[in-house]
């Protein structure tokens, strides 16, 4: 792994050029059952134009009315982002043309956000608490989705979905503070995190809950920021990384080249891994923000904001630190914070009795190994918190050795049976009863004279070879 | 301020109305016309004013996250001048 | 018996509940007179079927006593609204075969209340004209003629279908949508009265929208009382509509009253205007006296910024219908123009074809007005101004319950006469303010011209008191003794 606090820089032609990177994050408000401005359904995949209220369709006359849900999700978002939030806010209208927008603007928030100012911060090598960044988030609104065009289903038209129209989504927008493609996927990661820990975003990707526009320049270290250009709606990590990585050589050979770059929209293409502008993009970008005049403005009291401080979950940075403080490594506590599930998980085995240390090694080495090599998720994990903490007491309490723990853990995952009854059953129980380990150490020591006068000539490393004898002729039940 | 034929083609095409060279060109007068006359309002002090954000005082109502609207496909495509397949169809679009 | 045609809704309302006649005479009555009335052009799709289902169910419901408020009133509602399964187009080529799956909340009110439909009234283009020659049907003309003249006059606009409709008795009364006058200036050039109430009072759920923070449902008919009592039943509150107001609704027929005892009426300087016709400031003058005689104290007071409220008006309400005509876009209903290839040339195609000359010009001043770098000095700036105008009317409310000025600068005038559009939109003059402050307003008629036409007079009331207005208005109904009414000649 390349050292994290060696700057990313790209060789040009001309010398090393820095990178500087935007992340614009579109979040779905997949916490509620209903579209932003009305009562459609916003269940993922059904059939076209079945959530689809007159309201989103924009039928003559119709009118939004706000889901108090899905602003409730944007403040504790807000919350989570340790970002002010705006007792005081109002919608918006972007005005635009597209077969994906019935009403011909969005409903969105520019001039008053109900979130402001906010950060995250990211751990540049999860290893090293110290290698922290600070990503500035410059504000949160929230906004409608779209619409869905489909372009392969007939020769001369494009077809149109309106299930996604009017979905909540939260458009949260960070500051250029990102300098390498790893930041740039750090920074997504760890707000997916958030958003998975808040409830509010269910972070999948793939069902298009969550994208990002990513936002590229690059510049002479230390000079002033370049011309930048927006790729739209990536959506996975590993593309963000691209976008970034691709769009700052293209920008350096551009300028190195004697051209310039265009402040552009462009859209990445995954299978051949590069960007290229977006051909139907609208000449003149000019949204003619205004108030909307069917809404009112958004005053949230004090008891609302409370009600909303007050659900936070314990977050994934107050989570590590808290593991830290009980002796979990560093590295542990980030792997098992960085997911939702993972760290929920982990809390009922700590709940469960399991001691910190031990049981966070074990997550990580043997859980996941497991999982892993199984291909199930931690949710779906075989082995209970509670059975996993009754493994491990049994360790601790000297029942069983650390090697009899892994059998016994194998026949777990197969059988969903307890630690103990295994144990029991099969009688595995560690031997303690010095008595009988002598009598063992004797015969060992008798059978193999030769080695002993080799030990006692000096070569220490035998120590290991009787130990291991002992061992084995005890079935792994000696400690 | 006074608006230019070039600015009248650019809001048209901004608007989506499709217009001619002479229908722009006779909006041109007509649109300064008008603009000269809403100029007046620079007459107004305004300093410390703020915009008029609601005419009747009252606050945004929220409503309950309810899922009681939708599955209403057949009336959402009912007037629609081409629907296909449960669709809106028009003319192919080139992202 | 009167003939049932030249009734008052509140006549008819008792006639039918008394027995003297049932609601298929009143609404076979009306659907025969709408019928015998097409060259007026009031209305774009009649529905005498629906009157008279209606009235049917009156009648039934009748013997069993359970009545409701407008059982056996049939009324015209106004292309603006969106009507279940009957076409709606707002005056609009754009427009053109909508059906609505829905129904506006107004005029479900007025459904539930028992009355019936005798039709959609022809209107000005999505509300958007003072004289009714911007509607893709053609202008509705008015059953008003100068003494000696068979010009054909405008009725006024938006509301023209509606105030025609009611003043040549085809209507009892009708539903009208107000944004900046257009129920009030209408009902002035037609010799009857139109009350638009407090902004949020009526839903607008469901009403084609013009420009959302302006545009408000009123009630137009013949008395002062019938407006109470079409309006009780159009207004309430509409968790649809977020800028609906959630309070009770008035009992504003119920307490009518002329009595202006201890009323002070606002007399704002600033409506004395030049270019008024003398016989406008003289009937203003004498709608002062006949406040003065039902006990009102006339006293003066100044709105300043009154000279900018059109043009204000003609900032805000453009920019937001140009964000608000934005869905008419070929894709989901109404016309679609073909024979293009790309989506934007649909889009432009199609909006050329669908709009009129008045909303084109329209949608083009709000793109301008909101469009980059003119944002503030003409949309926020016109929102700073509004402020003010608001300010104006809340301080004259301290000294005043109510505001008397003129409805319209002028009488009706000949259809094809105004060809300018500045000219147009002064019609609006003194109708405006009241629209940008939210405030209930209601034109009265106050008499007749010197060529025979129609006068109105406007009342302001304070936010929510509509009442005032009410009463106000009766005062000078009972005074004014307008009777008049256009001889027929269609
Ligand atoms: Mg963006
Ligand atoms: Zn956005």
């Amino acid at each position: 792994m390349a050292d994290a606090s060696a700057p990313f820089r790209i060789t040009g032609a001309t010398g090393e050029w820095e990178v500087v990177v935007g992340l614009e994050v579109h979040a779905q408000i997949t916490a509620t059952k209903s579209k932003l401005f009305s009562g459609a359904s916003t269940t993922f995949g059904a059939e076209p134009n079945t959530q689809v209220s007159l309201v989103d369709a924009a039928m003559p006359g119709m009118l939004p009315v706000p889901n108090r849900e899905c602003i409730r999700q944007a403040v504790r978002t807000g919350m989570a982002l340790d970002a002010k939030i705006n007792p005081w806010s109002r919608f918006d209208r972007k005005n635009y043309f597209y077969a994906d927008l019935p009403q011909g603007y969005q409903i969105s928030q520019l001039y008053h956000p109900l979130v402001g100012e906010g950060e995250v911060e990211i751990l540049l090598d999860e290893k090293d608490e110290s290698s922290g960044k600070q990503i500035g988030i410059e504000r949160i609104h929230v906004e409608q989705d779209a619409g869905k065009l489909m372009h392969d289903q007939h020769p001369t038209m494009s077809y149109v979905d309106l299930n996604r129209s009017g979905v909540a989504l939260m458009e949260i927008v960070s500051r250029p503070d990102m300098r390498s493609p790893a930041e740039a996927g750090t920074y997504l990661r760890k707000l997916r995190s958030i958003l998975r820990y808040v409830g509010s975003c269910d972070g999948n990707m793939e069902e298009g809950s969550m994208r990002a526009d990513v936002n590229v320049s690059v510049r002479k270290p230390g000079s002033e920021l370049g011309t930048r250009t927006e790729t739209k709606n990536v959506n996975s990590v590993r593309f963000v990384m691209q976008v970034v990585e691709h769009e700052a050589k293209r920008q350096v050979e551009l300028i190195e080249g004697g051209g310039s770059v265009a402040q552009e929209t462009r859209l990445f293409d995954p299978d051949k891994g590069v960007t290229r502008p977006l051909r139907s993009k609208e000449d003149a970008h000019d949204y003619r923000y205004f108030p909307d005049p069917d809404l009112l403005p958004l005053e949230l009291d004090e008891a609302f904001l409370e009600e909303c401080r007050g659900s936070l979950p314990e977050l994934p940075d107050a989570k590590r630190q808290r593991y830290e403080a009980l002796g979990i490594t560093p590295y542990n506590a980030s792997v098992l914070t960085a997911e939702v599930e993972t760290a929920r998980w982990f809390d009922a085995l700590l709940d469960a009795g399991a001691d910190p240390k031990q049981g966070a090694n074990w997550v990580v080495a043997e859980l996941f190994g497991a999982l892993n090599r199984r291909g199930e998720s931690i949710e779906a994990s075989p082995v209970s918190p509670p059975n996993a903490a009754e493994l491990l007491g049994l360790v601790v309490d000297g029942t069983i050795s650390g090697t009899i723990a892994k059998q016994v853990f194998e026949i777990m995952l197969e059988r969903g049976e307890g630690a103990a009854e295994i144990v029991e059953s099969r009688g595995l129980k560690q031997t303690s009863d010095t008595g009988a380990i002598d009598t063992e150490i004797d015969k060992v020591l008798a059978a193999n004279a030769d080695k002993v006068a080799e030990y006692q000539a000096g070569k220490l490393p035998l120590f290991g070879f009787f130990v291991g004898q002992v061992m084995k002729a005890m079935a792994g039940k000696a400690n | 301020m006074s608006v230019s034929p070039e600015q009248v083609r650019h809001i048209a095409k901004l608007a989506r109305i499709g217009m001619s060279d002479a229908e722009i060109e006779a909006l041109v007068p007509e649109l300064n016309n008008i603009l000269g006359w809403v100029e007046q309002l620079g007459e107004v002090d305004t300093d410390g004013i703020e915009p008029l954000t609601a005419v009747i005082e009252q606050k945004l109502r929220l409503r309950d996250d309810v899922v009681n609207d939708g599955n209403i496909r057949d009336a959402v495509l009912a007037n629609a001048p081409e629907a296909q397949h449960g669709f809106f169809a028009v003319p192919k679009v080139i992202e | 018996m009167t003939e049932l045609t030249s009734r008052t809704i509140a006549e008819l309302r008792d006639g039918f509940r008394s027995g003297e006649f049932s609601a298929h005479e009143i609404a076979g009555a009306y659907n025969d007179a709408v019928a015998a009335a097409k060259s007026l052009n009031a209305f774009t799709v009649e529905t005498p079927d629906e009157a008279l289902a209606a009235a049917d169910v009156a009648d039934q419901t009748r013997l069993g006593s359970e009545l409701k408020p407008l059982s056996g009133i049939p009324l015209g509602i106004k292309d603006l609204f969106a009507t279940e399964g009957v076409d709606t187009t707002a005056g609009s080529n754009i427009l053109k075969g909508f059906r609505p799956p829905y129904e506006s909340h107004v005029t479900a009110n007025l459904r539930k209340a028992g009355a019936g439909m005798l039709g959609k009234l022809n209107m000005d283009e999505f509300a958007m004209g003072s004289s009714n020659e911007t509607s893709a049907y053609g202008p509705v003309i008015s059953p008003w003629r100068r003494k000696g003249s068979n010009v054909g006059l405008t009725p006024g606009g938006s509301s023209g279908g509606s105030a025609a409709a009611v003043s040549a008795g085809i209507a009892p009364g009708a539903t009208g949508t107000d944004t900046g006058g257009s129920i009030r200036q209408p009902a002035a050039f037609a010799g009857i009265c139109g009350i638009k109430p407090t902004y949020g009072r009526c839903s607008r759920w469901g009403i084609v929208a013009f420009a959302s923070s302006l545009d408000q449902a009123g009630s137009m008919a013949r008395t002062v009382r019938d407006c109470a009592i079409l309006l009780e039943v159009m207004a309430g509150f509409d968790p649809r509509d977020s800028t609906s107001l959630d309070l009770p609704v008035p009992r504003w027929e119920e307490n009518l009253s002329s009595d202006l005892s201890g009323k002070r009426v606002g007399i704002p300087k600033e409506y004395r205007i030049d270019g008024v016709p003398a016989e406008i400031n003289a009937l203003w003058d004498r709608g002062i006296e006949w406040l003065k005689d039902a006990g009102a104290t006339p006293v003066e007071i100044s709105l300043p910024h009154t000279k900018y409220a059109l043009p204000t008006y003609y900032i805000i309400a453009p920019a937001e219908a140009s964000s608000n005509l934005a869905r008419y876009d070929g894709v989901r209903y109404g016309l679609r123009e073909e024979g293009v290839k790309t989506l934007d040339d649909m889009y432009a195609a199609t909006r050329k074809a669908g709009f009129g000359a008045e909303v084109k010009r329209r949608i083009m001043i709000g793109t301008y007005v909101l469009s980059a770098g003119f944002y503030d000095a003409y949309f926020t700036k016109a929102q700073k101004v509004r402020a003010l105008i608001k300010q104006d009317f809340a301080k004259a409310f301290e000294q005043c319950d109510v505001i008397l000025t003129p409805t319209a600068p002028s009488a009706a005038f000949g259809i094809g006469e105004t060809t300018d559009p500045l000219a147009m939109y002064l019609n609006d003059v003194f109708a405006v303010p009241a629209s940008l402050a939210g405030l209930p307003a209601m034109s009265v008629p106050g008499g007749l011209d010197a060529q025979g036409l129609p006068l109105g007079l406007h009342l302001i009331g304070n936010e929510l008191d509509e009442q005032m207005v009410l009463n106000a208005g009766l005062a000078i109904e009972e005074r004014a003794g307008f009777t008049a009414r256009p001889e027929k000649w269609w």
